[in-house]
């Protein structure tokens, strides 16, 4: 869903800056398209590079980069964000658009999608306004094929005036002539004379008024009647918007904005609504046009089979109960796969620990040394690679699946009422579901939504559903002090304390999400518009290797990254002696009358803040300080476990706000970088951290001061 | 001919309509265009989401959900 370049490393750029480098000598190419018409896998196809594709709408957000070399010359490509049109104000059409106008690509591969190709056609058009160095590629011809749909392809590149090649990046037919038909084009042999879209005679008449100024001014910098056309549709905010990218002066930018104004037939708001509903008709009814002279059906209900399964997963009956289950699924799935493979990974931890202590100590090294080193740093990047890894490899191929099949668009069109109550998106919905895996891949998930309110909403609320590093706490603590420990009851108890867990974690995101919105980040919920594609056959190779080297090891990167220093700190924390105690002794010491108020004692406030880098080492921390052992350790059982809290006074109301805390205190370091990536912004990274901690501490406040009241404990 | 219009959000799933005018201004308008709502476009109401809002609309061959806060503003003829 969102992982998508950083993660894959070589070759790769990424952010709007990066559109403007090239490799000297290379051609440049961009790759436009509609959301959901397989761009991403064609440009993995080409490059060889496995950026992650989806099967929806709003992925690739800043344009990723890649090259292939054919018939010796080098290919520069760049992927642009999905998008139906260059027309309207979005941040992925304006990257797409500046890319267009201002990267000087040497041409423009427009990827349609085959069964849905009049839509596409749309944006095709609107390149051709741009630019006449254009290929069209006809994509998912395979799945148009099934669904009986066939395409007169040489007529429509009749129509277009530019070279029309059917593919199916999947399996990558048709590639070699779409690069030669690239080659033709961005080398400038193309034998076709491009088609420039006419429109009715008052609009022909307007920008023959202003194109001659236009043209002057901008001396050949960019298509002079593309610029005409968004001055009398989009008025002079778009040449605001343009100024940087077109150098205009401000003189320049005066004398063409009073051209505009000087007639009255030109400019006024409801001048400008005339000309956009005039110029954006006028395309819709040429691809219409051209689609109903190239595209035949044999058979009118090619969408039988998906509208039938939209019915059952989107039924007022099923629906929710299906998704439900699903999700139950894959986490059950999850937590009761990784257990061994985690197990396994710290034994390997814990013996590679025991041999570098002992090369490290034999080598002369200092006590302290080893301890700050193995004990603090390799003790806390063995716990959290262990703990974390498993999970994530069984929960994120898992969620990539769902993804591919096309089912998650459905999940945001199911709960998307709900969210509209909260004011936010539908597709939040699907960011909260990735955040039950990882709220670092929740929010970084969070592009998929384009407003920028609902966007930041998203963000700000993805850490109130607890994450896989969450739920063993919520487990264990619920196993000893609900149930009382293992016994006959531990599967079902396990169950019901996850989906407690997850269900008050949608329920806290709802209510806070709505919360925000009343208050800092006020403001009607955008317009949605959401779309359900057809369902594919996923390809469980690339699911694979893409949910690992995108999802898995991105995240653990950045965990490892956070755990290493993170670990030093623990160990200190728990070995300097402060005048008899340790320095966590002294904090936990100092923290201990705040923490009694929320039903918390100081060692797990403590634990909490040194667990910032993991959730998962929350415990284990905690566990260190009761046992004063200077390093973090494991209980043997959970029986163990009851016996050491119970010994250091915790009761069920101190396990309650523990979980509580648990479900909602600040992100861990992981995702708060994540969110300072994502947002660029401190105000919002510090508000990302104070929302779920104050939240958390008016709960466990409220929770412990009502038991003790009433007198329950 | 001349059928009363009604809003796309109160023609039940099943039902087609024809776009005749779209009451949204400025971003929301633009996405509706971008969409291919036009005049004249033939919209079919495929299904509501379990809680009867958003709704899933065919149009131009692409499967759209719309709120019913826009739904209710494109106003369609509706077609036998």
């Amino acid at each position: 869903m969102g992982l998508t370049r950083q993660s894959t490393g070589a070759g790769l750029s990424q952010g709007k800056g990066a559109l403007d480098k090239t490799v000297p000598g290379d051609l440049i190419v961009a790759l436009a398209g509609n959301p959901n018409t397989g761009k991403t896998t064609l440009f993995n196809s080409l490059t060889g590079l496995n950026q992650h594709t989806g099967n929806w709408p709003g992925k690739t957000v800043t344009g990723a980069r890649g090259r292939y070399r054919y018939r010796g010359c080098g290919f520069t490509l760049v992927d642009l964000p999905g998008t139906y049109s260059l027309l309207a104000n979005s941040p992925e059409e304006e990257v797409a658009r500046d890319f267009i106008c201002f990267g000087h690509p040497d041409a423009v591969v427009v990827v349609a999608d085959a069964t849905c190709l009049e839509r596409n056609l749309n944006l095709a058009l609107q390149v051709l306004e741009i630019t006449g160095r254009v290929v069209l590629c006809v994509n998912l011809m395979d799945e148009a094929e099934r669904k009986r749909i066939s395409i007169d392809l040489p007529r429509l590149s009749e129509c277009l005036g530019v070279p029309v090649v059917g593919t199916n990046a999947r399996d990558s037919h048709g590639l070699e002539a779409l690069k030669e038909a690239v080659l033709m084009v961005a080398s400038g042999r193309s034998p076709f004379r491009p088609l420039v879209p006419r429109y009715s005679a008052p609009v022909e008449r307007a920008v023959s008024l202003l194109e001659p100024s236009i043209r002057e001014t901008l001396k050949g910098r960019i298509n002079s009647r593309w610029v005409a056309l968004r001055l009398l549709d989009q008025g002079p905010p778009f040449l605001e918007q343009m100024r940087r990218q077109l150098e205009l002066e401000p003189p320049d930018l005066a004398a063409l904005t009073a051209r505009l104004e000087q007639s009255p037939l030109l400019a006024g708001s409801q001048q400008q609504s005339i000309w956009m509903d005039e110029i954006a008709s006028s395309l819709v009814g040429a691809a219409e046009a051209i689609g109903r002279s190239v595209v035949s059906l044999e058979h009118r209900e090619y969408q039988h089979f998906d509208r039938k399964l939209d019915r059952l997963l989107t039924s007022r009956l099923f629906g929710i109960p299906l998704m439900i289950a699903l999700l139950g699924i894959v986490f059950w799935i999850t937590i009761a796969g990784a257990n061994y493979p985690s197990e396994a990974l710290a034994a390997g931890f814990f013996w590679a620990e025991e041999r570098l202590g002992a090369a490290l100590l034999a080598a002369g090294a200092p006590a302290w040394l080893h301890g700050i080193l193995v004990l603090g740093v390799f003790r806390t990047l063995g716990w959290v690679v262990s703990v974390m890894l498993p999970p994530m490899a069984i929960f994120f191929p898992m969620f990539t699946l769902l993804e591919d099949l096309g089912y998650l668009p459905r999940v945001a069109f199911n709960l998307d009422n709900f969210f509209k109550k909260a004011c936010a998106h539908g597709k939040q919905a699907l960011t909260m579901c990735m955040g039950f895996g990882c709220n670092a891949a929740g929010v970084i998930s969070c592009r998929i939504i384009d407003s920028p309110r609902e966007r930041l909403i998203a963000v700000l609320t993805n850490n109130f559903v607890p994450c896989n590093g969450r739920f063993p706490i919520l487990i264990s603590l619920a196993l000893i002090f609900m149930v009382g420990g293992a016994g006959p009851l531990q599967t079902p108890a396990a169950a019901a304390a996850v989906l407690g867990a997850v269900v008050s974690g949608v329920l806290m995101t709802l209510a806070v999400s709505r919360c925000l919105s009343k208050t800092i980040l006020k403001g009607l919920p955008s317009s949605f518009t959401l779309e359900l594609p057809p369902y594919r056959k996923p390809l469980v190779g690339q699911i694979l290797i893409r949910s690992l080297l995108d999802r898995t090891l991105f995240v653990l990167g950045r965990a490892v990254l956070v755990a290493a220093p993170a670990g030093a700190v623990i160990w200190l924390a728990a070995n300097i002696d402060l005048g008899g105690a340790s320095l966590l002794d002294r904090g936990a010491g100092i923290l201990q009358p705040f923490a009694y108020l929320l039903g918390l004692d100081g060692y797990i406030l403590m634990a909490f803040l040194l667990g910032l880098p993991a959730n998962e080492i929350v415990i284990p921390i905690a566990i260190m300080s009761y046992m004063a052992t200077g390093a973090m350790t494991e209980p043997a059982t959970l029986e163990e476990l009851r016996l050491l809290l119970v010994e250091h006074g915790w009761t069920w109301l101190t396990a309650l706000c523990t979980m509580l805390f648990t479900l909602n205190h600040f992100p861990c370091a992981t995702t708060l970088l994540t969110i300072y990536k994502e947002t660029r912004s401190l105000k919002w990274t510090l508000t990302a951290f104070l929302v779920p901690t104050a939240t958390g501490i008016v709960l466990c406040f409220t929770v412990a001061q009502a038991v003790r009241l009433l007198g329950l404990i | 001919m001349a059928q009363p219009l009604i809003p796309l959000s109160e023609l039940p799933p099943g039902r087609r309509g024809a776009v005749r005018e779209l009451k949204l201004q400025g971003i929301s308008r633009r996405r509706m265009l971008d969409l291919g709502l036009i005049a004249d476009t033939c919209v079919e109401v495929l299904l509501k989401s379990p809680a009867g809002d958003p709704t899933a609309y065919r149009i131009r061959g692409a499967v759209i959900a719309l709120r019913s806060e826009e739904a209710s503003k494109i106003l369609v003829e509706s077609l036998a």
